[in-house]
């Protein structure tokens, strides 16, 4: 299996957001499930992060590091705080 | 000058692989990484279909259909844009001349689509004249669903994420879309050669 | 100073090597000397940084195995095909620098006033946090009732072993050995699957708080299983480690 968790990027999120991430509710823009960070699907073996709905597997967060500046896409998340 | 870790080498050994084979920026692996942005679509022979869509005409054959074009064994080198090529990787496939002869189209691009949603684009003549196959065996065997199986798109001229795994089809268009990555920020095109990995590279 | 420990440092740092201690063959302990250390919670990870000297760069994670209030350590399994376990525990050396940054976390932590009872549950190097919650609820005093269940390929494999065998009162271990038992064992010798998760679980009405680490296939399987016994969802925290690979 490929897929890890939220835990997975605390680090990277800390970094993008200067806030600690992990216990951060998101809600997903397509099936409205509610989670925390921690518990969404996290695939880090690609060209970029790419951090899934555990519901429905819809894309929440897109994180690609763009020569050396971390490009964050959260158009896939209703809500995010 | 940042911080060296005594001693580390990582993943990477001397290659004895000719330079002229690998692009810049990247290193020879004999490894065959598995990359994936979601869950490793499992989708039934029986069920799965492979399609040609130009706006309301669409052209299927099923998995029977498909296996009864002629095919062709190739071997060539890969490049992934996380920086690791593959060199003399031999694939089995049908050739996307082929499958576009019978739409006789002009439509500039495609766009493909797979299973769980991944999408890349292409312009159409980086996909015919011999450069591109919807490959369905690797290494002399059926092609494992890790690297996307039953087939999937290769293109080894551009970036592989450009060879999109558990394809289902293609669309011709007139425009040229974004699909997964590119929308993300990697680059419309990816010519390795010219190192176009991101948006503006 | 709670939340300053959980924001810990947002850039990277280098910290020396103080120790390398082998727990198993294959796994080592690496105690750390970070300047201007924050703190951390029991569950908290550090981001772990290897640069090459032509700048190639791998980064991991690994969760914190020490007590708060004990140096900083990590615990590593060197994975066959990995790229950085093998020279986390082979090459590195007391002495040596290694990158690092954190300590990382909110969710997968536990602190004494948390309460219990609490159920752990191991898969593996899963283990690694739970021991770090364990060795902070013995040194806080606290007396929150625990069941461990860890689950090993052989009893050599079991990392922390004498330290487990030694477990403080209300602390109850279960060991299971999926690969191969030593003669005379008696304990339970498969996966975790429902029913041992059900002899070794607390019953739901004691409300208790999971911590389930390990692959992520060792996870869902336990994680599923609880909820199946009616562990509120909410009530069982999970943590996924990459199988292969990292």
């Amino acid at each position: 299996m490929h897929a890890l968790d939220g835990n997975a990027i605390g680090g990277l999120l800390l970094e993008v957001f200067g806030a600690e991430m992990t216990t951060a509710t998101g809600t997903c823009a397509h099936c409205g499930a509610a989670a925390q960070v921690a518990e969404l699907v996290v695939y880090l073996e690609a060209p970029g992060t790419v951090v899934r709905c555990r519901s429905c597997e819809s894309v929440l967060i897109v994180i690609v590091d763009v020569r050396g500046t971390k490009c964050v896409d959260l158009r896939g998340a209703a809500t995010l705080q | 000058m940042s911080f060296v870790s005594r001693g580390f080498r990582g993943r990477r050994r001397e290659s004895d692989a000719d330079p002229a084979r690998v692009p810049p920026g990247q290193y020879t692996t004999d490894d065959f990484p598995v990359l994936s942005a979601g869950p490793t679509p499992h989708t039934p022979l029986p069920e799965w279909t492979f399609s040609i869509v130009q706006g309301d005409e669409k052209k299927t054959w099923t998995w029977d259909e498909f296996r009864a074009l002629p095919s062709e064994t190739v071997t060539v080198d890969i490049h992934c844009v996380t920086r690791w090529s593959k060199l003399d990787t031999t694939w089995e496939g049908v050739s996307v001349d082929t499958l576009l002869e019978e739409a006789d189209s002009e439509a500039p691009y495609i766009l493909a689509f797979c299973d769980g949603g991944y999408t890349t684009n292409l312009p159409a003549e980086d996909v015919t004249g011999g450069k591109a196959w919807v490959a369905f065996g690797y290494g002399g065997e059926a092609l494992d669903p890790e690297h996307g199986g039953p087939a999937r798109l290769l293109v080894p001229h551009l970036y592989f994420w450009k060879s999109a795994k558990w394809l289902r089809g293609l669309v011709l268009r007139e425009e040229d879309e974004p699909g997964f990555w590119e929308t993300y920020g990697y680059h419309m095109y990816g010519d390795p050669w010219r190192e176009q990995r991101y948006s503006g590279d | 100073m709670a939340r300053a420990a959980v924001l810990g440092r947002l850039t990277w740092q280098v910290a020396g090597v103080e120790q390398v201690v082998d727990e198993t063959p294959g796994v080592r302990t690496i105690v750390l000397d970070v300047p201007d250390w924050p703190g951390h919670r029991a569950g908290q990870h550090l981001d772990i940084r290897l640069t090459a000297e032509d700048g190639y760069r791998a980064e991991r994670e690994y969760s914190i195995a020490s007590a708060p209030d004990e140096p900083v350590a990590i615990t590593v399994e060197r994975l066959d095909d990995g790229e950085v376990s093998p020279y986390l525990t082979e090459e590195l050396r007391p002495g040596d620098g290694l990158e690092l940054r954190g300590p990382i976390g909110g969710y997968f932590v536990w602190d004494p006033e948390d309460g219990g009872p609490l159920l752990l549950v191991a898969g593996g190097s899963g283990v690694v946090p739970l021991r770090a919650m364990l060795r902070h609820r013995q040194r806080s005093g606290s007396d929150a009732p625990v069941r461990l269940l860890y689950s090993s390929r052989t009893l050599g494999d079991v990392i922390y072993r004498r330290e487990l065998d030694q477990a403080a009162d209300g602390v109850e271990v279960v060991h299971t050995l999926t690969r191969e038992q030593p003669p005379g064992w008696t304990g339970p010798a498969r996966r975790v699957d429902a029913e041992l998760l059900g002899e070794v679980a607390w019953p739901t009405e004691d409300g208790a708080l999971a911590f389930v680490c390990g692959p992520t296939s060792f996870v869902e399987t336990v994680a599923a299983g609880l909820v199946e016994l009616g562990y509120p969802p909410a009530r069982v925290k999970t943590e996924r480690f990459g199988a292969t690979g990292r």
